[in-house]
């Protein structure tokens, strides 16, 4: 394939959400997404930051092979890195097919988007390849099993590095064993609003799991929207990772739970005013920057959690989610702008959106 | 404060991290959080463990000069010492070349050194038994936490009748 039609082929994504945002599954209001991914190397070959240029050739080509082999995976596109240009790569980025790592990618690193685009491989990445797979809500196991299946489909073709006692091998040891760091991204307004948020991530580090806030410049979290995954992944099966994230996020989710209705009883008449305002802004202003898009649809979606908020569905907030993201909004619109015009487009669109 | 590595930049990054009692402060600019791989979070780091490990097991080699191993893998050429200052491993052969430094390693990251997850397909005919055994390990170690011994008992014959197997 070549860069035009790729750059078509984002334009024609950039119209709809990533699946992951589709508002299904299991306690969609809260989780947004779960992901699992999965580290693997090709047995007797260096790992990318050690290959020279003929062994990376090599795993491209073998990566390619197998790809093409698989009655399944053949269907989905497969893209070599020098085909994408810094607009492709960054829409990657917003839609969760790659790494931000991956953007800094070279002639010999490549790209496989499944077709249903919820699950894509990176290979030479930092490690040779990166499965991973996306499911709307909280469906770590959906996600689980979609990677595992794309693995036992490589793994037909392709010799993993893998040890009986340390398990898959990898390039950095934090990910040996399993390879896998399972995740969700979890809105928490409540924890956050009510300065519980901490309590709950020195908690949740005692069980073996990190917190992350999605950070943008400066160290305020965007959106209220956390990402919690497992830290460790050697001694653990697969299904233990995924038991123990899935049974630490219902916790979290009741905690917000309760922390939400707390602030309700103590000051509904502050976060109702707080909601409305976003909801104002959003249908009215003429420029909208990505992290005020973000924080807007916080309240928002809260808004529409607590009943306060009826007009708007959760799907049409993960649409504006999707599509406000900077990549996005210009694939969107099929142009490039700078972030003084993208600020009056998104608005246009936001607007449109929530009519 | 001044960053402790160049000591001429006010140190903006703090990091205090807890491994086997032996307690860590790093105090640094941001150029050189940066140099160790400490970088910004927007820049999608997903996590700075490896580069910490790396320079802590550097730090901990330099209390000791002289007294290191430093093997060198036969398949990519990366020596022990190599690694500390990447934090990456050259490739699968690696592993078994620092075997006992990654033992102690991987326990100190991990808690454990024995992989309980997913065996290759290509691997998995052969490697069932093995896979097996070390399920039916996990199933009696429960039961017998749970105080079920007559199912402790009937995992105890499974693993006798698949350890001759093996």
């Amino acid at each position: 394939m070549d860069a035009k039609v790729s750059g078509l082929m984002f334009e024609e994504m950039a119209k709809k959400p990533a699946v992951w945002l589709s508002g299904e599954g299991s306690n969609s209001q809260v989780v947004l997404s779960s992901r699992v991914r999965l580290a693997r190397n090709i047995a007797n070959t260096p790992f990318p930051s050690r290959a020279d240029t003929d062994a990376k050739e090599r795993i491209i080509s073998f990566a390619k092979t197998a790809v093409e082999k698989s009655p399944e995976l053949s269907r989905g596109t497969f893209l070599i890195c020098s085909q994408l240009d810094d607009l492709d790569r960054s829409f990657l980025v917003e839609r969760h097919l790659v790494s931000v790592e991956f953007t800094a990618c070279h002639d010999l690193s490549a790209l496989l988007i499944g077709e249903e685009e919820n699950v894509s491989v990176m290979f030479n990445e930092e490690d040779h390849l990166r499965i991973q797979a996306l499911a709307s809500g909280l469906e770590i196991r959906e996600a689980f099993r979609l990677a595992d299946h794309v693995d036992d489909e490589l793994s037909k073709f392709l010799q993993f590095a893998f040890d009986s006692s340390f398990g898959y091998l990898t390039s950095c040891p934090t990910n040996t064993g399993t390879g896998m760091r399972a995740s969700v991204l979890i809105h928490l307004p409540g924890l956050a609003l009510t300065r519980e948020i901490e309590k709950v991530i020195s908690q949740i580090s005692k069980l073996g799991l990190v917190v992350r806030g999605f950070y943008g410049e400066g160290s305020d979290v965007w959106g209220n929207l956390f990402q919690v995954s497992n830290q460790t992944t050697l001694g653990r099966s697969e299904e233990d990772i995924v038991e123990s994230l899935e049974r630490v996020t219902r916790q979290i989710i009741e905690y917000e739970e309760s922390a939400r209705s707390r602030m309700f009883s103590e000051a509904k008449d502050q976060i109702e005013d707080k909601i409305w305002r976003a909801y104002g802004i959003l249908k009215y202003a003429r420029a909208l920057t990505s992290e005020e898009v973000l924080n807007m649809l916080s309240a928002l979606r809260l808004g529409i959690g607590m009943g306060v908020i009826s007009t708007v569905s959760l799907s049409q907030i993960n649409e504006v989610l999707a599509l406000s993201q900077p990549a996005h909004l210009q694939k969107y619109f099929k142009k490039r702008m700078e972030p003084g015009e993208r600020d009056r487009v998104r608005a246009e669109l936001v607007r449109s959106k929530l009519e | 404060m001044l960053c402790q590595d160049c000591g001429k930049k006010e140190a903006v990054v703090n990091l205090t991290q807890v491994i086997d009692d032996e307690k860590v402060i790093l105090n640094l600019c941001r150029e050189c959080a940066e140099k160790r791989g400490f970088r910004n979070p927007l820049e999608g780091v997903p996590f700075p463990l490896a580069e910490f490990l790396a320079s802590m097991l550097s730090q901990t080699q330099a209390q000791k000069p002289g007294k290191q191993p430093n093997p060198v893998c036969s398949a990519c050429g990366m020596s022990f010492s190599d690694f500390t200052q990447s934090g990456r491993l050259g490739c699968g052969n690696c592993y078994l070349t620092f075997r006992s430094q990654m033992d102690d390693l991987l326990r100190k990251v991990h808690g454990s050194t024995q992989h309980r997850g997913k065996f290759p397909q290509a691997t998995g005919d052969v490697m069932k038994p093995l896979r097996e055994e070390r399920k039916l390990q996990d199933e009696l170690k429960k039961a017998i936490q749970d105080e079920d011994f007559e199912k402790a008992a009937q995992i105890r014959d499974k693993l006798k009748t698949l350890t001759k197997k093996i």
